[in-house]
């Protein structure tokens, strides 16, 4: 296994890509701007992409080159920019209705952390992984799963929940590059088109808010309950 | 020949979604699907009577065994119904006729995902089937575009897109777990991960099955994932109502179903059938209290999909042969009921022009035929005998009373009483209280016709589920102790 006999070089680069990659999550709990959230997830994309290409450099997985120029060009490029056309087409630019303030945010984003840290250390003790680079990889993916949840709970407006959703696709996709970066090369291809396909629907979604309910807040939609 | 039935069980709604997206011409879409639906039926049929083991095709892409040939008949049984009576139900939106190709099409394709999702060999590639289910049925659950189609739309989409991310992460955890023991890089089908099971790391298959049991589990609308739910079954047209409960929960339940198999043979803990018994337990509460108060009539079949999902919980949680087999019969009957009780709701909603139960009156005066194959169908959605549904569930319970889990039947058995009572209480006033004030205030949308298009398939769906309650086929016996025997005989 890749990650039991690690140079210590490699896995310092591996660990500071993903905590780069965890404090961009903490960057759009931060904001309520919807442009800074954008940003923040394409740099966090490229980050995942550069991880990518480390990870298939030190651990021989040529294929993951591949996996990475997509990454960086789906999840960094083409992913953002749909979703800034669709920010450019609203009137909305952040975030009007705040539930609960963003620096609240970032420190019930801390507790999640730590939550997530203990989950890890737990699991990687029962595997005789503590203190590796394995530990911190399911910390971080774990943590920002719990973050895109928290950002879809306070957060309203439309786009804030899409990246919200691709967060918690982000997380799943770094951890995984670590964890298991002999995951046949198809099923990463599969998942990036996915996405894709989820970008578009979203788009196609959006749309329709605005022309039907007249609004991107969630907070207007209340209709159905019971 | 095999090989042969299932190319054409996929091609033929992806076919009918091709005519029907390229004819731009209603009529032709309509029977482009008509005519695929009953190809799949036929051909989902003569799968499972000729089954004779599972097997692979295209590279271990393609998994062909008895739980998916199983799953596979109660979707396009629903898919068929669910096609006769969209021809009705939708030629009645007259203002829609313009993009009634537009709605075959997503209509076939969804039915194609479904298809495709239980012939699903490798876990990512069924991850993605599932999702793939939702991102095309988002279109046909917003298809009247009015503000709370809309919103069901939305909250569908966000709300399973979170849940099953969970799933995906489970996945993940899985196949790690796997590469533990199998190395880097390996087929990660079904099978392979069963067979590796008893090697992998228990701590690590828990905390991944119980990622992977919130994720399908909210596309099955256990509770408290369920929230989508309601929402999506009451907004989208009723034969799309139907696929999504008769249909779709069932291919996320087989996930729930695949997945266990693999966390047994890792870890003798009870702990993942206890949770999962009671994710059903907690369900079959929620479905309770929501029945008994609740004002809308599509929303009431929509609770009772939650239900009936929890009772499908509940038995998978229960475990071994009879469990199991219940559970598969309670599949078949529940999606033959539930489509029932959508068309008839479907035709009261068209008929009086709305959803609310308290301005709906005298059903049976008014159509007499409709009026009595709906409340066989409410009758039978309870658990009443002489109905399928009864039977099954009497044998999810007498499996519940063998396993340390046993509280959960009297749970069972009592919220069941008072889903029956508040149930039919809702099809009572509806049927005979029209001592009521609001009862000729009301206006009842006249020019609407329930054509046979529309009470043919609820003939269709009531007489099986009343063939198979008075009789459980010894074929069927046979057919689901295979089922059983797959899932590693339930627990040990």
């Amino acid at each position: 296994m890749l990650l039991a006999h690690l140079s210590p070089l490699a896995a310092s680069l591996f660990s500071l890509l993903a905590i780069g990659s965890l404090l961009l999550a903490f960057v759009m709990l931060g904001s309520h701007w919807l442009k800074d959230y954008l940003l923040a997830f394409m740099a966090e994309s490229w980050l995942i992409a550069i991880l990518s290409g480390a990870v298939g450099y030190y651990g021989n997985y040529h294929e993951l080159y591949l996996v990475a120029v997509l990454t960086a060009f789906f999840r960094g490029l083409v992913l953002p920019y749909l979703i800034w056309r669709i920010i450019a087409r609203l009137s909305v630019e952040r975030e009007l209705h705040v539930t609960l303030q963003p620096s609240s945010c970032l420190v019930l984003g801390a507790f999640l952390v730590l939550f997530a840290f203990v989950v890890s250390n737990h699991l990687g003790n029962s595997l005789g992984l503590g203190g590796t680079v394995v530990v911190l990889a399911l910390t971080v993916m774990l943590s920002m799963k719990l973050i895109g949840f928290l950002m879809l709970a306070v957060r309203q407006e439309a786009i804030s929940q899409v990246l919200g959703l691709l967060v918690l696709e982000n997380g799943i996709f770094l951890g995984s590059q670590i964890l298991v970066p002999g995951m046949p090369l198809l099923i990463e291809l599969v998942l990036l088109f996915d996405l894709l396909v989820i970008v578009v629907s979203f788009g196609v979604l959006v749309r329709y808010l605005v022309a039907h309910v007249g609004s991107t807040s969630s907070r207007e939609l209340r209709r159905l309950v019971g | 020949m095999v090989e042969a039935w299932l190319v054409i069980v996929v091609i033929a709604p992806v076919l009918s979604a091709a005519v029907a997206g390229a004819s731009q011409h209603g009529r032709m879409a309509e029977y482009a699907n008509l005519v695929a639906a009953a190809v799949c039926l036929i051909a989902s049929l003569w799968l499972v009577v000729h089954f004779d083991g599972a097997r692979t095709f295209i590279n271990d892409y393609v998994l062909f065994d008895a739980l998916g040939a199983w799953t596979l008949v109660c979707t396009c049984v629903v898919y068929c119904l669910a096609s006769i009576y969209a021809v009705g139900y939708m030629r009645l939106l007259r203002e829609e006729e313009a993009r009634l190709p537009g709605f075959y099409a997503l209509f076939s394709l969804f039915a194609a995902t479904m298809i495709c999702g239980p012939l699903m060999n490798n876990i990512g590639v069924y991850w993605i089937a599932i999702e793939l289910t939702t991102l095309v049925s988002t279109f046909l659950v917003g298809f009247d575009r009015g503000q709370e189609a809309i919103e069901a739309a939305w909250k569908y989409i966000i709300v399973v897109s979170a849940g099953i991310s969970l799933a995906l992460l489970g996945t993940v955890i899985f196949y790690w777990a796997g590469s533990l023991v199998l190395g880097p890089t390996y087929d990660m089908t079904w099978e392979t991960l069963r067979h590796a099971a008893p090697r992998m790391s228990p701590a690590l298959t828990q905390t991944a099955f119980l990622l992977v049991l919130v994720g399908y589990g909210t596309k099955a609308g256990l509770a408290p994932m369920h929230t989508w739910l309601p929402d999506a079954h009451s907004e989208g047209p009723a034969p799309v109502s139907a696929m999504l409960s008769g249909a779709l929960l069932n291919t996320a339940m087989l996930g729930v179903a695949r997945f266990l198999t693999i966390t047994d043979a890792a870890s003798g803990s009870l702990l993942p059938r206890t949770v999962l018994v009671a994710f059903g337990a907690f369900s079959l509460f929620v479905a309770t209290l929501f029945i008994v108060r609740q004002q809308g009539i599509k929303r009431l079949m929509a609770y009772s999909s939650v239900e009936h999902m929890g009772v499908l919980a509940l038995g998978l949680g229960f475990g071994g042969p009879l469990a199991i087999a219940a559970v598969l019969y309670h599949m078949l009957n529940h999606s033959l009921n539930k489509s029932l009780m959508f068309f008839g709701a479907g035709n009261v909603m068209r008929v009086y022009g709305t959803k609310d139960i308290d301005a709906i009156h005298g059903v049976w005066s008014r159509f007499p035929v409709t009026g009595a194959l709906w409340i066989a169908g409410a009758v039978a959605i309870t658990g009443a005998p002489p109905f399928g549904l009864f039977l099954s569930e009497l044998a999810l319970m007498r499996a519940g009373f063998a396993t340390p889990n046993a509280w959960a039947v009297i749970v069972l058995l009592l919220l069941l009483i008072v889903i029956f009572i508040g149930f039919l209480n809702h099809f009572r006033t509806m049927y005979f209280d029209t001592q009521r004030p609001t009862a000729a205030s009301v206006p009842v949308t006249s020019g609407v016709n329930v054509s046979t298009w529309m009470t043919l398939p609820m003939w269709l769906a009531l007489l099986p589920v009343f063939v198979l309650g008075i009789w459980w086929p010894q074929e069927l016996w046979r057919f689901f102790e295979t089922v059983a025997a797959d899932l590693g005989g339930g627990m040990r």
